[in-house]
């Protein structure tokens, strides 16, 4: 070994420049992490600790035309979890078990939340109750990285009465996300599913708050912890609306849930919709957050169809209240006046084709003029009057009077009505071309029978047009400018006297008499469209329409009812029809003369 | 001091020393101080008593003469080495970063301590000891057998546990005692050379221009034609071999060696513990986030917060200034032994002052370098700082013999600072 002086102090000087060396490189490899690029590591280091936790902002209110309220929402509560991952998660709804209740679906529903998007608190009971709610923060403690938080329920406090239009709103499916993930919609978020909750969910909410935590390497929330300011969610704006919840409730109570039917009263200068129903109605709020399966299957299973809107998806041949539109477009071509009569007066049926086409009335209604063939609704004289439009005039017609498409009113669920607006190219593509004769479309079409099926609310748009100066308007649940949809080209004299006969209908003599009300002048058209089947009893069934205005001088209301599948006929639906104009009529009368005297 | 032998106490080893263990202490202390319970919390109360421990039996060394140290040599290795043994018989269990080594002797459950440690120690004396023997430096390789089975007996034997870490820590020990006796660099280089080989296999055109210096190595230094043909045999095998072994090393090791290249390879896996260590160190900043305060210590990302990754915390809550004072503080320590390693009264003394120097230097390099992603992850714990009975009792007696070998130098050693 060699320990000479010289060597010993060579040496030293090489280790002493090695450590040096290598703890100023160690050193520099420090200050480039702390110092130059300490931003970089802060902005990591934040990222890790800190979770934002989405809290839900409440949906704007829908308010009636009195401002009343058809939805608003209360304090709910909802329960997430922050898991680590799939495993972790599943552990930790095992041990919740223990605590709360929990069923299979909804802890397979929170294993696929947290699937969709593992950023966000995975939510396990989207609107816990409060017994839920006080057993799990006792037990706080064992699950550090349980969520408990006040979200806003939605509530509809009319129920039932509004389930016809309200819809309903639910956690975001995957398809929905997938479209809406550009405005901001984010998994686990509450969007409209149906009704105007559907149709005004971008206006309806609110902006969503961000609550900000601390969680450690395991995602446990750290109590107190040192998080940042949160960000408070901002409720989305009120929605006014033209329905008029006094009139909603009423029909209601007017339609018993063991009948099968759909009305609307529509404002028939504005569009503006005052209620609509659909019978038996479904309570939107068993729907809010994912309805049960039981109260689903009940719907479902239920022959009465309530999941199927009666006035919105429901299409079925107008019958006799399709006369006026016939009656319009002889009209608007001045094939006849309102003093023409038909060759052949009716004495019950009549002779076409081989084929006898009877009246509904079998000793005949003698020969009459458009007044009385429409208060008695005579199928002779528009047998007649349909050959005298011919077929391509009356598809003209129909579809120049909008019968070929939605009325257009704001609810996504308004399916098109049926009407053959191609004309021959539709009768050849569905018989063939020998299949059918122009001849026989023209009488049926011409009383509403045949291939012409209408949902109540397109009725409701042609009446008012009738009601009015000959403007159609769209139909409108949201308060706004209206809308025009269309115009029939008749002079207003012309409309009067449409008016004035169907007037008739509810007056003596016609078939609507025994509807007519006190003090109140109704103009409408009964409708009995024959579905060809039979009841249990052994009796026809028919759709039962009535399609009226009041006051018939200057209408302020139009109303359309309509029954499916019933045993009775359109003098029936009328009786309904007439309580529900006389309802809104009058306690808008009464409301208007208690203002003036207080 | 006064009765007996007298000794003169090198203030500026023990106060270097002691400041490393305060600031050690304090920092096991805010290791512990976490928002939810870890192994840390109230680990500095073990740590404290270690501590006391380990500085009594410094003071019980530095009673004890050299000479006396020199003598205990050889049992002690022995010793050393059927601890090791030992542990490979199935008295052996793993922890920390290293669970799947089998570093800790355990009877009967009862895990009494790491061999490994104690050989860190006694390899440094019986390296010491072979190599003052030697009038001349070694020159050839066939001069350095002794050596090289001194310390690589223990080396196999703890990479047999699966420790790779420590190991490194032979090695560096090895090299640095080499270099102390006067070997030549050349020497060392040639000696090096196959693992060398065996890193820069992995590309053969780098490999191709290092086999190229390494033969002008050889002309140049011209050792015997047996040991220049062995050397160039070895790195050609090493070489090729190396991809070979790389194949046939098991997943763990592969990732742990990946991961140091690149810790975003794998961010959830083998990569976290890296990215983790650098997020807090680097959020850090100049100043830290204060005591007790780093929150990637505090909400547990950052992981083995109290033994093999102490620094991330000293960097995460104290900043750049905090490692800075750190890191000079260690400086300071290495400067003050490389003096008495300098100034010892023989070669034996000097060898075991720098061989301890190099195990010390080691371990830093190796410990704080992997908090930074420089160095590869191994279980390798930061001296004076990282929680552990067996280590911080073994730093303390090493200061022990440092201040005896200090005392017993020659010249001024001892009294005012100096470095």
């Amino acid at each position: 070994m060699s320990f000479h002086p010289n060597d010993i102090v060579r040496r030293g000087r090489a280790a002493t420049v090695i450590c040096c060396g290598v703890l100023v490189f160690l050193l520099s490899a420090f200050f480039r992490a702390q110092v130059l690029k300490n931003q970089e590591y802060a902005l990591q280091s934040e990222e890790n600790r800190l979770r934002q936790i989405p809290t839900a902002a409440p949906r704007g209110r829908i308010l009636d035309r009195n401002n009343k309220p058809i939805a608003e929402n209360v304090v709910g509560y909802s329960v997430a979890l922050l898991p680590q991952n799939e495993d972790t998660l599943r552990t930790t709804l095992t041990r919740l078990r223990t605590v709360v209740q929990l069923t299979n679906k909804q802890f397979e529903d929170a294993v696929g939340r947290f699937r969709r998007d593992r950023n966000r608190p995975t939510v396990i009971i989207q609107d816990a109750s409060f017994d839920v709610v006080s057993v799990l923060e006792e037990h706080h403690q064992d699950f550090p990285s349980l969520i408990i938080q006040s979200a806003p329920k939605r509530i509809y406090p009319d129920g039932q009465a509004v389930g016809g239009f309200i819809g309903y709103i639910s956690e975001i499916s995957q398809g929905e996300l997938a479209e809406l993930t550009k405005e901001g919609y984010k998994a686990g978020q509450l969007v409209g599913k149906a009704g105007l909750e559907k149709q005004y969910e971008k206006e309806l909410r609110g902006r969503e708050g961000i609550k900000f935590v601390e969680v450690d390497a395991r995602n446990r929330i750290v109590p107190n912890g040192r998080a940042r300011e949160d960000v408070t969610p901002a409720e989305g704006p009120t929605l006014y609306t033209n329905i008029d919840l006094d009139l909603q409730e009423f029909m209601h109570t007017l339609f018993a849930d063991t009948i099968e039917a759909g009305a609307v009263a529509m404002v028939p200068q504005t569009g503006e919709v005052l209620a609509m129903y659909s019978s038996p109605a479904i309570d939107p709020n068993r729907f809010v957050g994912g309805v049960s399966a039981a109260y689903y299957d009940s719907l479902r299973n239920d022959p009465r169809l309530p999941l199927y809107n009666k006035v919105l998806q429901s299409k079925q041949p107008p019958g006799s209240t399709f006369k006026l539109a016939t009656s319009v477009m002889a009209l608007q071509d001045s094939l006849i006046t309102f003093d023409t009569r038909m060759p052949q007066p009716c004495n019950g049926y009549y002779y076409f084709g081989n084929r006898t086409w009877h009246c509904w009335r079998k000793e005949g209604h003698g020969s009459v003029n458009l007044f009385g063939a429409i208060a008695q609704s005579c199928d002779v004289y528009f047998y007649q009057l349909g050959q005298k439009l011919t077929l391509s005039r009356i598809i003209a017609g129909g579809v120049g009077l909008n019968f070929d498409k939605r009325s257009g009113i704001d609810l996504p669920e308004e399916t098109r009505p049926d009407f053959p607006a191609t004309g021959a190219e539709y009768f050849n593509k569905k018989y063939g071309a020998r299949g059918w004769t122009p001849g026989s479309m023209e009488l049926n079409l011409a009383i509403g029978q045949g291939e012409n099926s209408q949902t109540i609310l397109n009725m409701a748009k042609f009446y008012s047009a009738l009601a009015t100066d000959g403007t159609e308007r769209v139909p409108m649940i949201k308060r706004g400018a209206p809308k025009v949809a269309g115009k029939l080209t008749l002079a207003s004299d012309q409309l009067a006297l449409l008016r004035k006969a169907m007037a008739g209908v509810v007056q003596a003599g016609g078939t609507a008499a025994a509807a007519a009300i006190q003090g109140i002048s109704v103009a409408g058209k009964t409708g009995t469209a024959q579905t060809m089947r039979m009841s249990k009893n052994g009796k026809p069934l028919y759709w039962a329409w009535f399609a009226g205005m009041a006051p018939a001088d200057n209408p302020k209301v139009v109303v359309v009812v309509m029954f499916p599948d019933v045993e009775f006929e359109g003098a029936t639906a009328a009786g309904f029809a007439t309580k529900i104009i006389e309802r809104y009529l009058k306690v808008k009368v009464d409301a208007n003369s208690i203002e003036r005297t207080g | 001091m006064k009765t007996g032998r007298r000794i003169n106490v090198d203030i500026a080893l023990v106060i270097g020393a002691l400041a490393l263990t305060l600031f050690g202490l304090a920092i096991v202390f805010s290791a512990g101080h976490t928002d939810f319970r870890t192994p840390a919390t109230g680990a500095w109360k073990a740590q404290l008593v270690w501590t006391l421990v380990g500085i009594a039996g410094a003071f019980g060394v530095s009673r004890a003469s050299v000479r006396l140290i020199e003598w205990l040599t050889v049992p002690v290795y022995v010793f050393t080495i059927i601890l090791l043994v030992a542990l490979l018989v199935g008295f052996g269990s793993g922890a920390g970063t290293a669970t799947s080594t089998s570093g800790w002797l355990t009877i009967a459950g009862h895990r009494l301590g790491q061999p490994a440690e104690l050989a860190k120690l006694t390899v440094v004396l019986m390296l010491a000891r072979v190599l003052g023997q030697n009038r001349v430096a070694p020159k050839s390789m066939i001069d350095l057998w002794k050596p090289m089975v001194v310390a690589g007996l223990p080396l196999l034997l703890i990479m047999a546990q699966g420790d790779l870490g420590t190991s490194i820590v032979f090695i560096g020990i090895f090299f640095a005692m080499l270099f102390w006796a006067g070997v030549p660099w050349q020497l060392l280089l040639l000696l090096a050379s196959p693992v060398i080989s065996l890193i820069l296999g992995f590309d053969p055109r780098i490999w191709g221009a290092w086999f190229m210096l390494l033969i002008a190595l050889v002309l140049w230094y011209k050792p015997f034609i047996g040991e220049g043909l062995f050397v160039v045999a070895a790195n050609v095998i090493t070489g090729i071999v190396g991809p070979l072994l790389w194949e046939h090393m098991p997943r763990y090791r592969q990732n742990r060696l990946l991961v140091f290249l690149d810790p975003s390879v794998d961010p959830r896996g083998s990569g976290y513990h890296v990215i983790q260590s650098m997020t807090a160190i680097g959020s850090g900043g100049w100043l830290g986030r204060g005591y007790l305060n780093g929150p990637q210590k505090r909400l547990a990302f950052l992981p083995e917060q109290y033994t093999d990754f102490i620094f991330a915390v000293v960097g995460e809550e104290l900043g750049f200034v905090g490692v800075m004072i750190a890191l000079a503080l260690f400086l300071f320590l290495f400067l003050r032994v490389i003096r008495i390693s300098e100034r010892a009264n023989d070669s034996f003394s000097s060898l075991v002052a720098f061989g301890l120097l190099a195990s010390w230097f080691t371990h830093v390099l190796e410990n704080v370098g992997m908090t930074m992603n420089l160095m590869p992850i191994t279980g390798i714990p930061l001296p004076f700082f990282s929680y552990g009975g067996s280590f911080m009792l073994a730093c303390w007696l090493a200061v022990g013999v440092l201040a005896r070998i200090s005392s017993e130098g020659r010249g001024g050693m001892s009294g005012p600072l100096r470095v």
